[in-house]
């Protein structure tokens, strides 16, 4: 597709890109470079004075078990958020996306957790779970499970799962249920001609046709994990019991925040960059190439 | 091979919209039926309904000798060709073609035989790697097709395929159409708003008109002989000119000054009727119920002219032969056939003699 304009005068097209070009700069690459410089200093106990140090806080980082902890705890955290949102997202969609009645009010309803901050949405967590006082815990006691995410790890994790993907089920929701509504219905009917009952339309016409949504999704979720889901764990659990629940970006602001360690949290956070850089490159180069038609 | 047959079939949408009001036509084993009718006459619900997209309100369905009212699409032996095509998009043509025989778990060497075969007859054995995207309108229109025949249904359903087409490619495929449809002698309904592929395509053709059966018969009989005003006025380009007037003792229809003699039935002197000339049965200086006629305007169109004037205040359109009258102005005298002339009730819209 060529859809150049041709500009005469050179200053016209920078001028129209400055204010695009000046946000991405302040906001993106001038706190990105900072803790790049930052990742390279150390600062003393007190704040008075930083030091350069080269690769010294990407060496000690790397020679910390605890931050390996916080590699595997990620990666189970960002998997189980990312399949359960995406997959139950999707779910709900097919069955919105049937005539029903009352249909208008069932997306409202289903949108709705978008809009709750995540904070919030973690202290609402915490308090339904909460051994002591919350009522779900209360219900899970009664029952006779022995729920203390106060105290056990994994259901601690479970916990922040739930939260995480509760929250995002709804935007995944939304994309999904606008995919499935761009889908021409004709396409479906001749399916259904052709001879393919309900699941093997789904399978064969549907999830095709949906996996450009679902791929953009994919990848708006990895990076939703990786680092929007901050507010949830820090309200839910703190990264607690005993780090279970510290995932990468919370560990940023563990140490960095918390721990004072201004330079090696820099460092992290450039690793955390990467990372993220490099799993969105990933998607788009080999999962793109399998969903466009 | 079966033909389809349908008994009061009706619908009714939530909302109480009457779509389609009690149809009832046979449509015999091979037969090409054209369903024609203005936009919202019912007619591709009621083709829905028959592939079974569609739920029936009341009445009754028959493909064959099945009831096919409660039947799933998929089992009731059809192939239908969407208005936009329905080809799925992520898949080559030879996907597309061979996914129904896929779904009903057809040997392998048997898609491939086949898909060959339907691609060889409708000439797209070169675009069989490609994806619906990459191909012309006529192409997809061909594949659509290529996905019906390679089924080798009871029955083809046919909703508007020729509306996305330019004019040259419609009546190319007009042609291949009705011809693959007398090479496989399988039943056919055919949905279209269009009257020239309502008339050339037909063994069968039905007029509907808001929910309603207006007439069923073969294209001639329609033609010739219209059951109503509606279907007088609806088939036939330009349409039919309709001139009230009233029948005399004499057994004639005066218009103003003129009067048209008619075979003698169903006469009610001193009945007020409506006369229907079709513009191309009115000849110049013809002696049969001859009258005159201002030339308020003249059409050009090549091989004919359309002369437009009054009768008795109605307005008037006469398909002549190209050079007969020249300019507007003058007076020409007219005549037309005494069986060549429609009579209808105002009131009811139907044929009165």
């Amino acid at each position: 597709m060529d859809k150049r304009t041709a500009f005469n005068n050179r200053w016209l097209p920078l001028l129209l890109l400055l204010p695009q070009l000046v946000i991405t700069l302040v906001f993106f690459y001038w706190p990105a470079s900072q803790a790049v410089w930052s990742s390279f200093r150390i600062e003393d106990a007190f704040g008075t004075s930083t030091e350069f140090v080269g690769l010294e806080n990407y060496q000690v980082l790397f020679s910390t078990p605890a931050y390996y902890q916080a590699m595997v705890t990620t990666l189970i955290f960002s998997t189980a958020v990312t399949v359960f949102s995406l997959s139950i997202a999707l779910l709900l969609a097919v069955m919105a996306d049937r005539e029903i009645k009352g249909a208008g009010v069932y997306r409202t309803l289903l949108i709705w957790p978008y809009a709750v901050a995540p904070a919030i949405a973690g202290v609402l967590w915490y308090f339904m779970f909460q051994p002591s006082l919350g009522m779900v815990a209360r219900g899970l006691r009664g029952m006779g499970y022995d729920w203390n995410p106060l105290l056990n790890g994994n259901q601690a994790m479970v916990l922040v799962i739930v939260a995480a993907t509760w929250k995002q089920i709804s935007y995944n929701f939304l994309f999904f249920l606008a995919g499935l509504q761009a889908i021409p219905k004709s396409l479906i009917e001749s399916a259904a001609i052709d001879g393919a009952r309900p699941a093997r339309r789904f399978w064969t016409i549907v999830f095709p046709l949906l996996s450009p949504t679902a791929f953009f999704l994919l990848v708006v979720n990895v990076v939703y994990v990786f680092f929007d889901t901050f507010g949830i764990i820090d309200a839910v659990t703190g990264g607690g019991p005993a780090k279970a629940t510290t995932t990468l970006v919370y560990k940023v602001f563990a140490d960095g925040r918390l721990g004072g360690d201004l330079g090696g949290s820099a460092a992290q956070s450039v690793i955390l960059m990467f990372i993220v850089i490099a799993l969105t490159a990933v998607q788009f180069r080999y999962v793109e190439r399998r969903v466009n038609y | 091979m079966a033909g389809v047959t349908l008994n009061t079939v009706r619908k009714t949408y939530q909302g109480g919209v009457d779509a389609v009001k009690g149809v009832s036509f046979d449509v015999p084993d091979g037969a090409f039926c054209v369903l024609v009718g203005p936009s919202g006459c019912g007619k591709s619900t009621l083709l829905r309904m028959v592939a079974g997209l569609e739920r029936i309100t009341s009445g009754d369905i028959a493909i064959g000798d099945r009831i096919v009212n409660e039947i799933e699409p998929a089992d009731r032996d059809i192939a239908m060709v969407f208005q936009n095509y329905a080809l799925y998009p992520h898949m080559s043509v030879y996907d597309n073609i061979a996914y129904g025989l896929k779904n009903r778990k057809t040997p392998k060497d048997e898609i491939d035989r086949r898909v060959r075969e339907a691609a060889k007859i409708l000439a797209i054995e070169p675009l069989l790697d490609r994806k619906p995207r990459q191909l012309s309108g006529g192409q997809r229109q061909r594949v659509a097709m290529g996905r019906a025949i390679v089924r080798k249904p009871q029955v083809f359903l046919f909703d508007e395929p020729l509306s996305n087409l330019d004019a040259k490619l419609r009546v190319q495929m007009r042609v291949e159409i009705k011809k693959l449809q007398k090479t496989f002698g399988v039943t056919a309904i055919y949905v279209t708003h269009d009257q020239v592929e309502a008339m050339t395509m037909s063994d069968i053709l039905v007029v509907m008109n808001a929910g309603e059966v207006e007439q069923i018969g073969t294209p001639t009989e329609i033609y010739r002989h219209p059951a109503t005003r509606f279907v007088a006025t609806f088939i036939g380009s330009p349409p039919m000119n309709l001139v009230p007037g009233t029948m005399q003792a004499d057994g004639s229809v005066r218009v103003g000054e003129a009067h048209f003699r008619l075979p003698p039935h169903g006469f009610v002197p001193g009945r007020t009727v409506e006369l229907g000339l079709r513009p191309e049965d009115i000849v110049i200086g013809g002696s049969d119920n001859a009258f005159d006629m201002k030339i308020e305007f003249v059409e050009e169109l090549g091989a004919t002219q359309l002369v437009y004037g009054r009768l008795d205040g109605a307005q008037l359109i006469v398909q002549v032969p190209s050079g007969s009258v020249t300019g507007a102005g003058g007076t020409v005298r007219l005549g037309i056939a005494a069986d060549r002339l429609h009579v209808f009730d105002p009131a009811t819209g139907r044929r009165a003699v």
